[in-house]
């Protein structure tokens, strides 16, 4: 196996996703322990030079630039392809999100590699790399090797910290791709539509998260209610079930494909816990759960676990609060 | 057309995820259902279907498994579908998602969909990638986690697209694909439609086909757990985090004095 490693690097409006400069400096890692070099690849039509170059700010010492379609798989998959093969990469590499997914999927199917997912850990072990999964909801870690010719990382979200590797620029070189008829096939037609209001959760000590639990839209309003009795820094978020029912904003959606918070208090109603919400809430310092499935997964991560009905504990847990702040 | 729906059986949610609160362990052992993700993509084939905007003669359960997977067929045709393919073969046994959805897509080739749609994720193996490694091989685009979905019917030469919405790292996205596609559906996309009793009745009697590996024209090298790219070496214990306290709501005033007290002393009001 080759040893240099190529990150996909996903960038919007002019910068990049955290989790690409995660998995830059994972790879940059990973890179100097095998003995090769981290390359990243970018594609889209407005990925600036300098952009492109200040991945060399973690370490990056190449950039693959292509011009191409921005927020669709396909594309990427033709892009990644080419370069691995003209370029004799080892592993392709992803930060969590979505489209990394669907991105390192297809390149496993193109390239007959074998692929890992939800990868929270790398390891090198005799010249070649070793990815750790978590599996049967976090209850056992797996370990993946590869025995196809390149091997593909695809990380959970927020798995790699982004190590700054000083003001070096990596070297930007554009790349020429054809795509497949198929990969053309498919066309966006608008992008990053924000749903709902523009509520910050990212500031808050104190986050009451709602699930589908509430059972309707209106159920927001007892954790409205709790959020205000539990003081000023206090914010209500949601699971992405309640944002894609149009229950409550995109802004408040913690989780793979929202937020990342780390409050002093995360209360969570009616929220099975799910990793992909997981995922964006370990961080918290104390979880309190409220759920009337004692089995939900959420009571494995949660510090205080409350098995009732949310729709009687809230409005009589909001009245407490009240009464001895008042 | 013709649509394909991918459907797994999968350890049940109801008996699987049950923890035993001492040990903090969940027993998996027991029941096994059709993923329950899949029955949104059921729903989504038949809602095309009745939508007429276009004709859609067949839908048609395609699943990779066991021999006990038949249920899931039945369960998927119960909900809709008209008829079932089942790939079922020893040499599949541990085959990693890459080879799994090659395997997929040489058993879907045989039928030549336009539309094939998958659950956003199964149950058990929390990938949700197989609809992508399923596109690459049968060369459609395809867009995962859909949670609209319109038909705009062919015109002018321009094939009939789907305008297809789901949220992604910076929002909600909303991109256009041609037919023949792969799509994997959101569960918030739609309310599957419970089956008739008389649909259960007949889901047994209505054509089931079982494909072996060679059947499908499967190559040998590329499938099991003995051929897959990635290697699932070992398993081990997650660093063991302290439990967490429970209380059991019997009394809700009593609850609330507890959680307060929890709070207070933690310094969290
Ligand atoms: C690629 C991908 C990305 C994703 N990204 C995200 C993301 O960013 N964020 C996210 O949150 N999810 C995300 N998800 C979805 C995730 O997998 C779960 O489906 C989602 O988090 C579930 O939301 P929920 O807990 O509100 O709903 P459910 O899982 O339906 O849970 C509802 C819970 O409420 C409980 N309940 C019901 N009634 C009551 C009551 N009266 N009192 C108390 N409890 C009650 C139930 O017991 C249940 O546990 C993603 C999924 C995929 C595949
Ligand atoms: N063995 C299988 N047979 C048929 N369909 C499958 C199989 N595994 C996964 N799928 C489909 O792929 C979707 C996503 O699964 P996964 O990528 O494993 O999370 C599921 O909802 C199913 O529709």
């Amino acid at each position: 196996m080759s040893k240099d490693i190529l990150v996909y690097a996903l960038h919007y409006d002019g910068a990049f996703n955290k989790n690409s400069l995660g998995a830059v400096s994972e790879a940059v890692r990973l890179a100097g322990e095998l003995g090769g070099e981290a390359k990243a690849i970018v594609v889209g039509e407005t990925a600036s030079t300098e952009l492109c170059a200040s991945l060399g700010h973690y370490g990056a010492t190449k950039v693959y630039r292509v011009a191409g379609p921005e927020g669709l798989a396909q594309p990427v998959v033709d892009a990644m392809a080419q370069v691995v093969r003209a370029e004799g990469i080892g592993y392709a590499v992803f930060g969590g999100g979505l489209l990394g997914f669907e991105i390192g999927a297809g390149l496993a199917a193109r390239l007959d590699a074998g692929v890992a997912m939800e990868v929270t850990g790398i390891r090198v072990e005799d010249g070649r790399l070793i990815a750790e999964r978590p599996i049967l909801g976090d209850t056992a870690i797996s370990e993946i090797s590869y025995r196809s010719d390149v091997g593909i990382v695809i990380a959970r979200l927020n798995a790699f910290e982004i190590a700054p590797a000083g003001d070096g620029e990596a070297e930007v070189e554009d790349v020429a791709v054809e795509f497949s008829a198929f990969s053309t096939r498919a066309t966006m037609i608008s992008r990053g539509e924000q749903r709902g209001a523009d509520v910050d959760i990212e500031g808050a000590d104190i986050l009451v998260a709602g699930g589908r639990g509430l059972g309707r839209a209106e159920g927001f309003e007892l954790c409205e209610a709790l959020a205000a009795a539990l003081g000023s820094n206090s914010a209500v978020a949601a699971t992405r079930a309640v944002v894609d029912a149009g229950w409550y904003p995109y802004a408040a959606q913690i989780g793979q494909t929202g937020k990342t918070v780390a409050p002093k208090l995360y209360l969570a109603a009616g929220i099975s816990g799910a990793i992909q919400h997981k995922v964006g809430m370990q961080g918290a310092e104390n979880v309190v759960a409220i759920n009337k499935d004692a089995n939900a997964p959420i009571f494995e991560f949660s510090d205080l676990g409350v098995i009732g009905d949310l729709n009687k504990i809230l409005p009589k847990l909001t009245e407490a609060l009240k009464s001895r702040a008042g | 057309m013709k649509i394909c729906v991918l459907v797994k059986e999968v350890p049940d949610a109801a008996v699987q995820k049950r923890i035993d609160l001492a040990t903090g362990r969940m027993d998996r052992s027991g029941e096994r259902n059709l993923n329950p993700y899949d029955t949104h993509a059921i729903e989504a084939a038949m809602q095309i279907k009745e939508g007429g905007v276009l004709e859609i003669d067949e839908i048609v359960a395609v699943t990779m498994g066991p021999s006990t997977a038949v249920r899931a067929l039945h369960k998927a045709v119960s909900l809709g579908a008209d008829r079932s393919v089942h790939l079922s073969d020893d040499a599949l046994a541990g085959s990693d998602v890459a080879a799994t959805g090659y395997a997929l897509a040489e058993a879907l080739r045989r039928e030549a969909p336009d539309i094939v749609l998958l659950g956003q994720q199964s149950d058990d193996g929390e990938c949700y990638t197989v609809g992508a490694v399923v596109a690459d091989h049968l060369e459609m685009p395809s867009l995962t986690q859909v949670i609209k979905l319109d038909v705009e019917p062919a015109a002018d030469g321009v094939p009939a697209r789907l305008l297809c919405e789901r949220q992604a790292e910076y929002g909600y996205d909303t991109v256009a694909v041609e037919l023949p596609a792969v799509i994997s559906v959101g569960d918030a996309i739609n309310e599957p439609r419970y089956p008739s009793l008389k649909a259960i009745m007949g889901a047994k009697k209505k054509r089931l086909d079982t494909l072996s590996a060679a059947d499908a024209d499967l190559d040998p090298t590329k499938i099991g757990g003995e051929h897959s790219g990635a290697r699932w070496t070992a398993a081990k214990a997650p660093p063991k985090k302290a439990a967490g306290e429970i209380i059991e709501d019997e009394d809700t005033a009593e609850t609330v004095d507890q959680i307060v007290a929890w709070l207070a002393e933690r310094k969290l009001i």
